[in-house]
């Protein structure tokens, strides 16, 4: 077994033993050992492939497998990483754990919340390590369709409305992706070769260039729908609004980042020119997605719909980075991809504990609660200053990155662009510095006098996430320099 | 004739050798529910002995013809039928038991199921109309089955006057084309296919006849009425290897017999599914009973099936045969529970079906892998049989109905979901009680689970299909 397979098969083998298990106690400690086992292989895996690059090894991918599947139809299961998977991957597990810590108390079917969440976990690992689009799309797949179960079943409010309208339009949006990714193949032949879905394959084979400006849109919508591209969005706020926290949590801290990163491993990689012809038209609706949804954020009342609108708008500037099409930006797209999951996950985890203890998530019938509650309090600062992006938190870091990239373009679209797209910052500041005062520091409320901080486990998970935080942000060129050397061989071609 | 050509008909003859026999026990049995087992056990060993090797060959100077591609369909459709027997013993023993009608249940449906078997081995197009009509005459008969219910003698008429109707088209569309080529035989046709006007009539009236029995949208107006009232192994049946067996001899027809007038067909081919899977789809967002659910998704999914015919080469053969192969399995996955369900406690409408999981946790599950698979949801077998169908479309070109093909698998996740949400998301004050299973029933849902997650990941099926599919 290679050391990339064993994140399927854990992941699998952990959805067995749940199923096998009896009792909650059984359950918690199953799917705790099942995820803390990931985290521990994601670090491992880190590990190794620094080892194999200090001893020079210079592929762009590492740990490759190649299994044949189809036969006829040249399909592979085929895997491997470079350090960017690895990052992706590292977050997947801590978000999976620390949401595994958030649920302790699932009380209704916990068996089936924990299976759900791990499924869930293996599709995006999957997505992952796959090389092979067909693979890749599978995972995809297998990733969406547990959260029907996981917002539908746990889920709070419209949960049946929200399950269902997220289950339908990421599979609507899977739709053009895979004919998209039927256009890659059936063209993959370019160069005389045998059909591919393999992604440096297809890369290599001279699509031409009408070709590509038929299926780019095609793969960056399909993509970038659940990146939470404007106006596609919708799906977000409902879904994150119903989803119970853990889901929340993975939700917006991983799910939604298999946009992005589809978006710059699949179309952009292997559709050069049409990512260049597409570019200006999809950065406007990115750059609406960015002022949009900060805009939004500013006008809810709902804790979990402000996180979730400041998803969008955090998300639609991964994508603007992405479709500057220069080396600064695009690390700054992944190290926002890694902050913000990091972010949200603290918010939603963060949100999940005042709803259980307040059991209200409307910002106006919360005040004070810094004296109560001192601990949940000082992290949902931290997540703020954080998501506004404070120097020495990840956010900085990653949104300096963004806009500096985004400004090197130096034309006049481009300057207008992401001139709009930094303003968000300010609006950013305005909706969390108001919640923090409003909800935190605001007249104490005597309703919530007797209210309990935090317990250990949602300490435990918390305070990992608030470690990533602040890693990334005073070891900002350790992580730069990791998502560098990742970025490189996948921006040559649009350079 | 010696053993090799008789080893050919093996199936055939096999089969009607186990229906005289039960003809015989029948009449010497008195406690007919031991015709049950009788009956399923004959049928396991006839399912084994399917898959002994064969090699290709023709009888009757070409009217029948075997080949290890029809064999792997005939296979398939033999494990359908033996799930669809293990999982109609319950209602067997429920409703025919006390008219003791129990040994015409098996004698009619492996009937039946010997005319789909001649249907599909036919070279000639004799044997085509005799097995056509094999097929469903009894399952006319069966459709009538539940004979105190009027709903089931409603639908064994509609049937059966369906049946007639197209049979008559069908064999009209027959005889136009005797008037043009001069021959019945499949093997001549191909050689003397002209573009006459009543080349062309005959054409059109030969695959309006199919269209009746896949039940394609315009012909599928009998569809769910039948599947309603008929008990739901017949209209598991219907659903599955009715479809499955006329499927597959209309691809032979329209890719070996008319290829040479594809130019005609693949338009008509493209219209007919894209309609199709849009009606079927849209009447099935509608439906409460389950029955008529399960009934305008089987319209939907003929849709796609005919999607992947477009390409008329070795890609549409497998991906259509392996397609076939999968969606016995997922259809009779959710027929099974559903039949089930509405033996043990009477309930065949959506609603009931709030709160399924929390009291039966194992069928809610096999209903959800079922549905998943239809709805093309991976890792489930039905995911790759839809892959594979688009994949087929899309290697000619045809993106546009891949798109929309894609586009409607997605509004039939969401009627699958419907049923998904109620037994798995809603709770109920009135849930339908916990209820044990036989043990025919249980061997039927494991096998169906188990083929559900294997059949797509175990990728050696469909080389092996792929390697068969040389027409």
């Amino acid at each position: 077994m290679d050391i990339l397979t064993l994140f399927v098969v854990v992941p699998v083998l952990t959805v067995l033993g749940l199923m096998f298990a009896k009792g909650k106690s059984q359950f918690r400690i199953i799917a705790v050992v099942g995820s803390a086992i990931q985290s521990a292989m994601a670090f491992n895996l880190m590990y190794q492939f620094f080892k194999l690059r200090d001893a020079g090894d210079s592929a762009v991918m590492l740990f490759k497998r190649d299994l044949m599947w189809f036969e006829p139809l040249n399909i592979h299961y085929s895997i491997g990483v470079d350090s960017i998977s690895i990052l992706m991957i590292m977050l997947t597990s801590i978000i999976v754990l620390t949401g595994v810590f958030i649920s302790w108390e699932v009380s209704d079917l916990p068996k089936e919340f924990f299976i759900s969440l791990i499924i869930l976990a293996t599709g995006v690992y999957g997505f992952f390590i796959s090389l092979d689009l067909f693979t890749m799309f599978v995972f995809y797949e297998i990733a969406v369709i547990p959260m029907y179960l996981l917002i539908g079943i746990w889920g709070s409010g419209p949960r049946e409305y929200s399950a269902m309208k997220l289950t339908l339009m990421l599979m609507g949006a899977s739709a053009l992706l895979l004919v998209a990714i039927f256009g890659l193949y059936f063209n993959s032949n370019a160069d005389g070769g045998p059909l591919t879905f393999n992604l440096f394959e297809i890369a290599q084979a001279n699509i031409p260039v009408s070709t590509q400006i038929i299926f780019f849109p095609l793969a960056f919508i399909g993509f970038a729908v659940i990146g939470a591209l404007f106006p596609f969005h919708t799906w977000s706020p409902d879904g994150h609004a119903s989803a119970p926290t853990a889901v929340s949590m993975l939700h917006a801290g991983v799910l939604m980042k298999l946009g992005g990163y589809g978006v710059f491993r699949v179309a952009m990689y292997t559709m050069p020119a049409g990512a260049h012809y597409w570019s200006d038209f999809f950065m406007v609706l990115a750059v609406i997605g960015v002022t949009y949804g900060a805009l939004a954020a500013v006008r809810q009342t709902d804790l979990k719909y402000i996180n979730a609108y400041s998803s969008v708008s955090h998300l639609g500037l991964v994508l603007l980075a992405l479709l500057t099409m220069n080396e600064i930006g695009w690390r700054g797209a992944i190290m926002q991809s890694l902050s913000h999951g990091f972010i949200t996950a603290l918010f939603f985890a963060l949100i999940g504990m005042l709803y259980g203890r307040t059991h209200t998530r409307i910002v106006s019938k919360m005040s004070g609660l810094m004296s109560y509650l001192p601990i949940i309090g000082a992290l949902y600062v931290i997540a703020g200053m954080a998501n506004l992006g404070l120097p020495g938190f990840s956010g900085f870091v990653a949104e300096m990155n963004i806009f500096v990239g985004a400004f090197q373009n130096a034309d006049l679209f481009h300057r207008v662009i992401t001139i709009i797209a930094v303003s968000s910052i300010v609006v950013t500041a305005v909706y969390i510095l108001r919640l923090v005062g409003k909800m935190l520091m605001g007249p104490v409320m005597p309703e919530y006098e007797n209210l309990k901080d935090i317990t250990w486990y949602e300490k435990t998970g918390a305070y990992i996430l608030v470690l990533f935080i602040t890693l990334i942000g005073v070891l900002p060129f350790w992580w730069g320099d990791i998502i560098q050397e990742g970025v490189k061989p996948f921006i040559e071609p649009l350079l | 004739m010696n053993w090799n050509t008789f080893f050919l008909m093996r199936h055939e003859i096999v089969l009607t050798l186990i229906i005289l026999l039960l003809l015989l026990i029948d009449v010497f049995v008195d406690d007919k529910k031991k015709l049950n087992p009788i009956a399923i056990i004959a049928f396991a060993v006839y399912t084994l002995l399917g898959f002994l090797p064969l090699e290709s060959g023709s009888l009757f100077g070409g009217m029948f013809v075997n080949s290890p591609l029809i064999n792997v369909l005939k296979n398939a459709m033999n494990i359908g039928v033996l799930m669809i027997t293990l999982s109609a013993v319950s209602w067997v023993n429920a409703k025919m038991l006390p008219l003791k009608k129990v040994g015409e249940f098996y004698i009619l449906l492996f009937s039946s199921y010997l005319g789909m078997l001649f249907l599909v081995s036919s070279g000639h197009f004799l044997m085509l109309y005799l097995g056509m009509e094999l097929a469903t005459l009894p399952v006319a008969a069966l459709a009538a089955y539940d004979i105190f219910s009027r709903k089931s003698s409603e639908a064994g008429i509609k049937l059966i006057l369906n049946a007639a109707l197209s049979s008559g088209i069908l064999l009209f569309g027959a005889s136009i084309i005797y008037m043009t080529t001069g021959s019945l035989y499949f093997s001549s046709i191909a050689n003397n296919v002209s573009n006459s006007y009543l080349m062309i009539l005959g054409l059109i009236m030969l695959f309006a006849g199919f269209g009746f029995k896949i039940s394609l949208v315009p012909f599928h107006f009998w569809t769910a009425d039948v599947y309603e009232g008929a008990p739901t192994p017949v209209s598991n049946y219907l659903s599955v290897i009715s479809k499955g067996g006329a499927i597959f001899i209309l691809m032979i027809l329209a890719f070996v017999v008319f290829n040479q007038l594809n130019y005609l067909w693949l338009p008509l081919f493209y219209g007919i599914s894209i309609v199709t899977m849009f009606l079927g789809n849209f009447f099935a967002l509608r439906q409460k009973n389950l029955q008529r659910f399960m009934a305008f998704s089987s319209v939907a999914q003929a849709g796609f099936i005919l999607m992947g015919m477009l390409s008329f080469d070795q890609m549409a053969v497998t991906s259509v045969v392996y397609f076939i192969a999968i969606y016995i399995v997922s259809n009779i996955g959710a027929f099974g529970v559903i039949q089930a369900v509405g033996i043990a406690s009477g309930k065949w409408e959506m609603d009931d079906y709030n709160g399924f999981y929390r009291t039966n946790p194992k069928m809610a599950l096999v209903l959800m892998l079922a549905l998943f698979s239809l709805a093309g949801i991976p890792p489930l077998a039905g995911f790759f049989g839809k892959f594979f169908l688009y994949t087929s479309a899309a290697s000619q070109g045809y993106y546009w109905i891949v798109f929309l093909g894609i586009l409607n698998a997605t509004i039939a996740l969401y009627y699958y979901l419907l049923v998904i949400r109620s037994a798995f998301l809603r709770t109920s004050e009135n849930p339908i009680p916990y209820f044990k299973s036989d043990w025919y029933m249980r061997i039927s849902m494991i096998l169906v689970a188990i083929a559900l997650i294997m059949l797509g990941l175990y990728s050696p099926f469909y080389s092996y299909i792929n390697s068969l599919s040389i027409l």
